[in-house]
């Protein structure tokens, strides 16, 4: 089996470590401790502690206007939102939005990486400003200037492309659910490649020169190049690229806030929460819908790094 | 090179230094008259001007200082809500969005109100405002300016339609007469608390209520109406605009501006909208932006009837001033909001601002007169105006119904009010998600 090959590699070596551990490893990892520690600290302080409030308010019912009427409910929050059509559509709906943007960001993100890694020495620093533009905008503003350029009565989008068939002076981009997540996918993707493209580029990066050499010599096309030497090397940037891309895409809420407000059937987990906790103030029912999104998005990572066997250490070049 | 230690006294110094100018920033009020804040919603700078006229006329007594809110209502309230849950005294005085009147006072977010106080409030306001600050028979907030929606048409698109626009009309009337000219009607089909403040105006107008039974403490116990021959014939209404073709391209994402911006342009012959719209293009012909004509044009009538013969209950809004429960002046955040809301000052918001006073004496004056002529058809409004459902609970109520009720043109009289008000119930009985 596979994993009992994995093992001697990581396995053999920390007894070994362990056992002969010298005094330079000993106040090695001390210093370690000792930069990671207030760190650590503050990130229980930060997320624990609200995970752990969440918890904990999720078992009531618990209205923030009405405080005195606070009443344990055990799991009966828990069993509401499971068994509710709306909470498995909005998990539909951010699944689809989570695998069109990130395949379709995948690619974009690997030719981009490939752009900037194989540019010119000259304008290699400003093409990568240039791409990396989108990311530094802050996701509301690019969802609001997203919404105005598809807007029927003040975006440019219908009269620029109405050469496109479909698309006419009068298309509702946001008036029904295909076009309206069509929309949120595009400003999502325009936001986000430059990240994946990034973390590829990193990848690209480490992919040895002589790989690519001998590939050559040995007359390896292009695309055998491509398909045999570079991107298996460079496995574990894109397992990562993806593990993040797909964690922080299955997050999304500012666009579907800002563009259509969850109309049209496109409610995603996050804008559920925000319903529950924000508008509805029941705080009791909002944090088990929080708790759920978490838990979901726990599996969702899990089940990645089993799927695809994404070690973590490699793509620090370990 | 310097030594570590002492390094460390000079870190240690500044490190203290800088607590010490915190910890006095923090400690002890300002010199000069106590600060009221008062939290507005986005304006054209209105509340602003009031805000210091009404400081330079407490005569040192106190001093107003504004805050502004987010742009949407709901927001407003969320922001507030989350404040106010928190104990926060930094809010005096706060701008509220009638149908969250309830909610905030059912919560004890608002502070008590001195009977005194009452009865100035209640003096000459026109009745649908004072509707919406009354709760469990109490006046628990101080109307400042009254909203209300009116039927505004284009003069010269509906004169060879027939149509009699000195007498009211019906929903029905100008769907059909729409039809046969080609036009549109402009209402707001967004799914948004715009789409709550239509359909309830259509069932009021009925002489239906989305709410027949309310409970002040017990969602579970609340009574919906929606099942109600009125509320059917609302979806019918609502359903015929986009059966018959009047609503328009991007009717489901069409909210108050979009809809000014279709009669503007002449794609509509009429709409339903607030008063905002006479300003709005009034000022774009003094920016230039806009033909005088298109201005002239512009006719206005009372809310469309839902049943012919039976006077419409056309949409109330506005906005009420709420004293914070926290506040450490709630005595003088009350007598602010007797100058705030005098009116003078009222009338000055109107003039300037374009939405429409509270009190009933502001529609007499010729300086109001002069720049709304349809001031008396507002007044009229506003007596006949109807509130939205009036319930702590208004979020969900409102949340329900736009999800139910949304897109307009898969709206099934009957089977989407049934279905609205099993979500809505359900909803209030916290058995569904929202």
């Amino acid at each position: 089996m596979s994993q009992t090959i994995d093992r001697p590699t990581t396995g053999a070596v920390e007894p070994a470590a362990r056992g002969t551990e010298t005094d330079k490893s000993r106040s090695e990892r001390r210093l370690g401790w000792l930069l990671a520690g207030p760190a650590f600290a503050v990130m229980l302080l930060v997320t624990a502690y609200p995970i752990g409030q969440a918890l904990w308010y999720s078992l009531f019912d618990y209205r923030l206007t009405d405080p005195s009427n606070r009443s344990f409910t055990g799991l009966t929050n828990y069993g509401v939102i499971l068994t509710d059509a709306v909470w498995w559509n909005a998990i539909l709906v951010t699944l689809l939005i989570t695998v069109i943007t990130v395949a379709v960001e995948l690619v974009l993100g690997f030719a981009l990486a490939l752009v900037m890694l194989q540019a010119l020495k000259a304008i290699r620093p400003v093409l990568r400003i240039v791409i990396l533009i989108p990311y530094a905008v802050i996701t509301v503003v690019s969802a609001f200037a997203w919404q105005f350029a598809f807007d029927l009565e003040a975006g440019f989008v219908n009269s620029w492309f109405s050469w496109i068939p479909g698309v006419t002076e009068n298309t509702a981009w946001f008036g029904d659910f295909g076009s309206a997540l069509f929309v949120i996918c595009l400003a999502e993707i325009w936001k986000t490649t430059p990240f994946i493209s990034l973390l590829l580029l990193a990848g690209l990066a480490q992919v040895p020169d002589v790989l690519q050499e001998a590939a050559r010599v040995d007359g390896a096309s292009w695309w055998q190049r491509m398909t045999k030497v570079t991107i298996p090397n460079m496995k574990a940037a894109i397992m990562v690229a993806l593990l993040f891309r797909s964690l922080d895409a299955f997050r999304v809420f500012d666009s579907v806030f800002v563009m259509t407000g969850g109309a049209q059937g496109t409610e995603t987990v996050s804008f559920l929460v925000y319903r529950q906790t924000i508008s509805r103030l029941e705080i009791g029912l909002g944090s088990a819908t929080s708790v759920l999104l978490f838990i979901t998005v726990v599996i969702l990572c899990v089940g990645f790094v089993k799927l695809f066997r994404v070690d973590l250490s490699q793509a620090r070049g370990e | 090179m310097r030594h570590p230690r002492r390094r460390l006294r000079w870190s240690l110094t500044v490190v203290v230094a800088v607590l010490a100018a915190l910890v006095s920033g923090c400690s002890g009020a300002p010199p000069g008259p106590p600060v009221l804040t008062w939290y507005i919603n986005p304006d054209d700078g209105g509340q602003a001007e009031i805000a210091s006229r009404c400081s330079a006329a407490s005569g040192g007594r106190y001093t107003i200082v504004t805050s502004q809110l987010p742009r949407e209502a709901s927001e407003q309230r969320e922001q507030l809500v989350r404040r106010l849950a928190a104990e926060d005294s930094s809010i005096d005085l706060m701008s509220l969005d009638p149908p969250y009147v309830p909610e905030f006072a059912q919560a004890g977010f608002l502070a008590p109100m001195p009977p005194e106080v009452q009865a100035r409030a209640a003096e000459g306001v026109v009745p649908s405002a004072l509707n919406g600050v009354t709760w469990q028979g109490r006046i628990v907030a101080v109307p400042f300016w009254a909203n209300t929606q009116l039927l505004w048409y284009r003069k010269s698109m509906v004169a060879p339609m027939g149509l009699d626009m000195t007498r009211p009309v019906t929903w029905d009337q100008i769907i059909q007469a729409a039809q046969r000219a080609g036009t549109q009607v402009g209402a707001q089909g967004a799914r948004a608390e715009s789409l709550t403040v239509w359909l309830n105006a259509l069932i009021e107008s009925g002489g239906g209520a989305v709410i027949t039974g309310e409970s002040e403490t017990n969602p579970e116990l609340v009574q919906l109406g929606l099942t109600a021959p009125p509320a059917i014939e609302a979806a019918r209404i609502m359903r015929s605009m986009v059966e018959t073709g009047v609503a328009g391209p991007g009717f489901d994402t069409q909210d108050e501006d979009a809809t000014a911006s279709a009669f503007q342009d002449g794609s509509s012959a009429f709409m339903v909208n607030w008063p905002f719209v006479w300003g709005q293009a009034t000022s774009g012909v003094e920016e230039g932006t806009l033909a005088p004509d298109v201005v002239a044009d512009y006719g206005w009538a009372l809310y469309p009837q839902t049943a012919p013969g039976l006077p419409s209950a056309p949409p109330y809004g506005g906005i009420n001033l709420g004293v914070g429960a926290y506040s450490a002046h709630p005595d003088l955040a009350y007598d602010a909001t007797a100058c705030i809301t005098s009116v003078e000052n009222t009338a000055y918001y109107m003039i300037t601002n374009g939405n429409p006073a509270a009190r009933s004496a502001v529609y007499d004056r010729p300086d109001v007169l002069a720049e709304f002529p349809m001031a008396p058809v507002i007044r009229q409004s506003l007596t006949q105006a109807a509130p939205r459902p009036k319930t702590p609970y208004y979020a969900e109520v409102s949340e329900g119904l736009q999800r139910s009720f949304h897109p307009v043109g898969g709206i099934v009289p009957g089977p989407t009010n049934q279905s609205a008000q099993d979500l809505i119930q359900a909803v209030l009985a916290k058995e569904a998600l929202l």
